[in-house]
């Protein structure tokens, strides 16, 4: 079963098209997915900004607004509808086109076959296919950016019927189909890849690659694509569905006697809480689509540079996998002030607290690998680090909007914005930052700058505290969320100033960005070149070539012999036994 | 060097750590950041926040100067080597399953026990048979009211009636209409009586709204298509906000309604002031 068949087929001569654009090795691949996410990722940023600067300076003309976004921003003011657009797009963008499709499709891709042995995924042309086919995705968003109509700005979560009528606000129109057709696609390619992750991970392991010596960063690519595999299509049928209803005249999510500005709506019989319940079907495994790659890239590195085992690999493992089949049933969270049926919220309160259990057991395993280490502090290291210092607040403010009547109070403030911000998305992008420094020497033969790449560090790292931390207590206070302006109401506009703070913060963490960007590229061309195994690492990848051949390996694939984190094993020479050293028998 | 640099890493975790928590007390008690003051019964909802709050509080400065501290204390010397611990004896597995156990029991009975699940159930349950009924309808970007009138009933609407002049489609036809009390979107005030229950009904002409009470921890979704509910007792006289708190389209930020809260008498004295539905529609 774990045994894999021999290709044939080795290095066979490659052109630039199939090798740099239409390329089924799984490497390159993982290298597209990777620049494009880092794209949108810079996309995403900017989005951001101009939020920011909205929100520290409601009212005042900024000229260089109207130069750059024309009648979005006359008169140097940013519209409201402009600024909705920007919320949407944000989040759309950085959950799925970043921390989705850039984070699973680049580590997936890249680790998995490498990680355990094998030459390549199990359809090479279905990954080709997935690739190229959430790049036609992301071509149909970002056209959605330069129509007359500006792109879709419902809120990434769609609800109807805001969504669903097209004069409901300007980016309801166009902008949204766009969105939708944007997203089927984007799921179609997700599920392209997760059926290549399971099924390379399950029939494609070397010789020697029992599950229970598969790296921590496999255990963790494999569940999301599980989770992937059975949440993405709710959201495929919901984005039909909704697709009907705006074209085709269907009442899914709309119910009768509508009349939006002054004029009767056409639909009936519909239900727009049905909508909330396929949207966070997926929306809630989602977050756990984003984080577990994150958590797992994590432990991998943490392991290796803090030179120890990861701390009970076996309870680790089973409480990644306790987090992805609890996450299937605690979406009713987002919606306890829906109008749902109120028994079902008292449910969702007692998934919801469970599902900190196996999240606690990780973050605990974590800390307990780092103790009496001998960390190494890598640029990979101190993000994996920052990741734990920044998932920590995330999961325990968890706790109040878990709880059903402090969620009534909490739900859609800023609480819930500084919440996700912690959890899943800055600790999920220091995850991907972690993982690309530490990979990077493998897929570009060549090393990432290690004093920018500490700096990019402790400028993001500390540009996200000042950044975030504030909104806690602005939450506190009750101020909502996707509020173009604080204005309006006594309990908001107290917060003027410290907007104005956020901003400047927001904007110093962006310019730790930029290090990035060009640490990232500039090493790609001039980096200085790397060995084998920079990190003295066990894990196969790290046993060939930087970066490997087509092919991976040589003419025998590697045969495994040991765990995955073998690192300071009493009486052994060196600090790491790599995973196909063989295990010496004694003679007795 | 090597030996230098880890040490700087480790001592700029504690150090900012150490630092931002003290600044951030500092800066929140300076400014006063806290829940907005209570104008209602739901106490508990505020008693569980804070006991949450403590909680994880100390579990945050316990975790964040824990993770510091081993940034700091173990950070790598060359020729040492690390202690190995792969964690696979049952001693070892049970440690790392008790701290995340203990959390969960820590979280349950803060979130459950405190009453959290017996307050769910008061908001949802039966509503006090004397209580004072509010109609509340949301519509891009304004909030119309409804009081039932003296007969404590409100009167029959259809869509199809929905006009400039009857904004809320009242069917005059119906006895129960007659006397209902009407403010078209964006012209009206919640008055809310004084230590009495009040349920507001809320309903949705076109997209979601959600009205929210931030003195009075009140927030329920307007869903188009059904009436949603809640209840509770004004405990403060006074002016408050009700804000929107789901997004409803470009207008969402300013769709606001001013709440006051007096003394039964005078709300009653000052709905007596008002034209009934009966005496506008027809």
């Amino acid at each position: 079963m774990a045994i894999h068949t021999e290709h044939t087929e080795v290095a066979h001569k490659q052109s630039f098209i199939t090798k740099y654009i239409f390329s089924t090795d799984h490497k390159t691949i993982a290298r597209q997915y990777l620049i494009t996410g880092i794209f949108w990722g810079v996309v995403g940023m900017i989005l951001s900004w101009l939020m920011r600067l909205q929100l520290a300076y409601p009212n005042q003309p900024m000229p260089i607004l109207e130069k750059i976004l024309g009648k979005w921003a006359e008169g140097g003011i940013l519209k409201p509808e402009f600024y909705v657009a920007l919320i949407t797009m944000h989040g759309t963008i950085m959950v799925f086109f970043l921390l989705t499709a850039g984070l699973s499709g680049t580590f997936s891709n890249y680790l998995i076959p490498l990680q355990i042995g094998a030459r390549d995924m199990a359809f090479p042309v279905l990954n080709m296919l997935s690739y190229w086919v959430f790049f036609a995705a992301s071509v149909v968003m970002l056209a959605s950016f330069f129509i007359q109509t500006g792109p879709a700005a419902v809120g990434w979560t769609f609800y109807p019927p805001l969504s669903a009528l097209k004069n409901s606000i300007p980016g309801a129109d166009l902008g949204a189909t766009l969105w939708l057709i944007s997203m089927a696609l984007f799921i179609v390619s997700s599920l392209l890849g997760a059926l290549n992750y399971i099924t390379t991970t399950l029939n494609f392991r070397t010789k020697g690659m029992s599950m229970g010596r598969l790296p921590i960063t496999v255990w963790g690519m494999f569940v999301t694509a599980i989770l992937g595999l059975l949440s993405f299509p709710v959201l495929l049928a919901g984005a039909v569905m909704l697709i009907f209803d705006r074209e085709f005249g269907t009442s899914f999510f709309v119910p009768s006697g509508l009349v939006l500005g002054g004029q009767p709506v056409p639909h009936e019989g519909g239900n727009p809480i049905l909508w909330q319940h396929l949207f966070w079907f997926l929306g809630h495994p989602e977050v756990y689509i984003v984080a577990i790659p994150a958590f797992s890239l994590v432990g991998e590195i943490l392991a290796t540079n803090a030179r120890k085992p990861l701390f009970a690999y076996k309870v680790s493992v089973g409480a990644i996998i306790g987090i992805g089949a609890l996450s299937m049933i605690v979406w009713g969270h987002h919606m306890y002030v829906s109008g749902m049926n109120p028994v079902l919220g008292e449910v969702f309160v007692i998934t919801t607290l469970a599902i900190s259990f196996p999240t606690a057991i990780l973050v605990f395993n974590y800390l307990v690998t780092i103790w009496r280490g001998n960390l190494r502090f890598t640029p990979a290291m101190l993000f994996a680090l920052g990741f734990l210092g920044l998932f920590i607040p995330g999961a325990l403010t968890g706790a109040f909007l878990a709880t059903a009547p402090v969620d009534i109070q909490l739900h859609d403030t800023y609480f819930v914005v500084a919440h996700f911000h912690f959890t899943m998305a800055t600790s999920a992008a220091f995850g991907m930052f972690a993982g690309v420094y530490h990979w990077f020497p493998k897929m570009f033969g060549r090393m990432m700058n290690d004093k920018l790449g500490k700096l990019h560090f402790w400028g993001s790292f500390i540009g996200v505290y000042l950044i975030f931390f504030p909104m806690f207590f602005q939450g506190i206070a009750g101020v909502p969320r996707r509020y173009y302006a604080f204005t309006e109401y006594n309990f908001t506009s107290q917060f003027l100033g410290l907007n104005k703070f956020i901003t400047i913060a927001a904007f110093v963490a962006g310019a730790a960005q930029l290090l990035f960007l060009f640490n990232f590229f500039w090493s790609i061309f001039k980096g200085k070149k790397a060995d084998k195994n920079p990190w003295k690492a066990t894990t196969l990848e790290w046993q060939t070539d930087s970066p490997p051949p087509h092919g991976n390996w040589g003419p025998e694939t590697p045969v495994v012999y040991r765990g995955p984190y073998e690192y300071s094993v009493p009486g052994a020479e060196e600090d790491y036994i790599p995973q196909t050293v063989p295990v010496k028998v004694e003679t007795k | 060097m090597e030996e230098k640099q880890s040490k700087f890493h480790g001592l700029l975790f504690l150090f900012f750590f150490v630092f931002g928590m003290i600044a951030s007390v500092w800066i929140v008690l300076r400014n006063g950041w806290w829940l907005p003051e209570l104008a209602s019964d739901r106490e508990t909802i505020d008693r569980i926040f804070i006991t949450i709050f403590i909680i994880a509080g100390i579990l945050f400065v316990i975790s964040e100067l824990v993770l510091s501290y081993f940034i700091f204390r173990y950070s790598g010397q060359p020729g040492k080597k690390a202690f190995y611990l792969p964690g696979t004896t049952r001693k070892e597995i049970l440690w790392s399953i008790l701290p995340g156990t203990l959390v969960v029991i820590i979280l349950e009975i803060s979130a459950e026990f405190l009453g959290g699940a017996s307050l769910w159930g008061k908001i949802h349950g039966e509503i006090p048979k004397d209580a004072f009924l509010v109609e509340i309808t949301g519509e891009q970007f304004a909030w119309s009211l409804r009081y039932p009138g003296p007969d404590g009933k409100f009167g029959r609407t259809d869509p199809s009636l929905i006009s400039y002049d009857n904004p809320l489609g009242i069917d005059i036809s119906d006895e129960a209409a007659k006397d209902d009390i009407v403010f078209p979107a964006g012209q009206g005030i919640m008055y809310l009586p004084l230590d009495h229950p009040v349920v507001l009904l809320i309903r949705s002409k076109d997209v979601i709204h959600s009205p929210f009470l931030p003195n009075f921890r009140v927030k329920q979704d307007a869903v188009p298509g059904m009436t949603t509910r809640t209840w509770f007792v004004p405990k403060k006289e006074g002016e408050f906000e009700l804000a929107c708190a789901e997004l409803c389209g470009l207008g969402h930020y300013r769709m606001k309604l001013p709440v006051v809260v007096k003394p039964m008498e005078e709300v009653k004295q000052w709905l007596s002031e008002q034209t009934p539905a009966g005496d506008i529609y027809y």
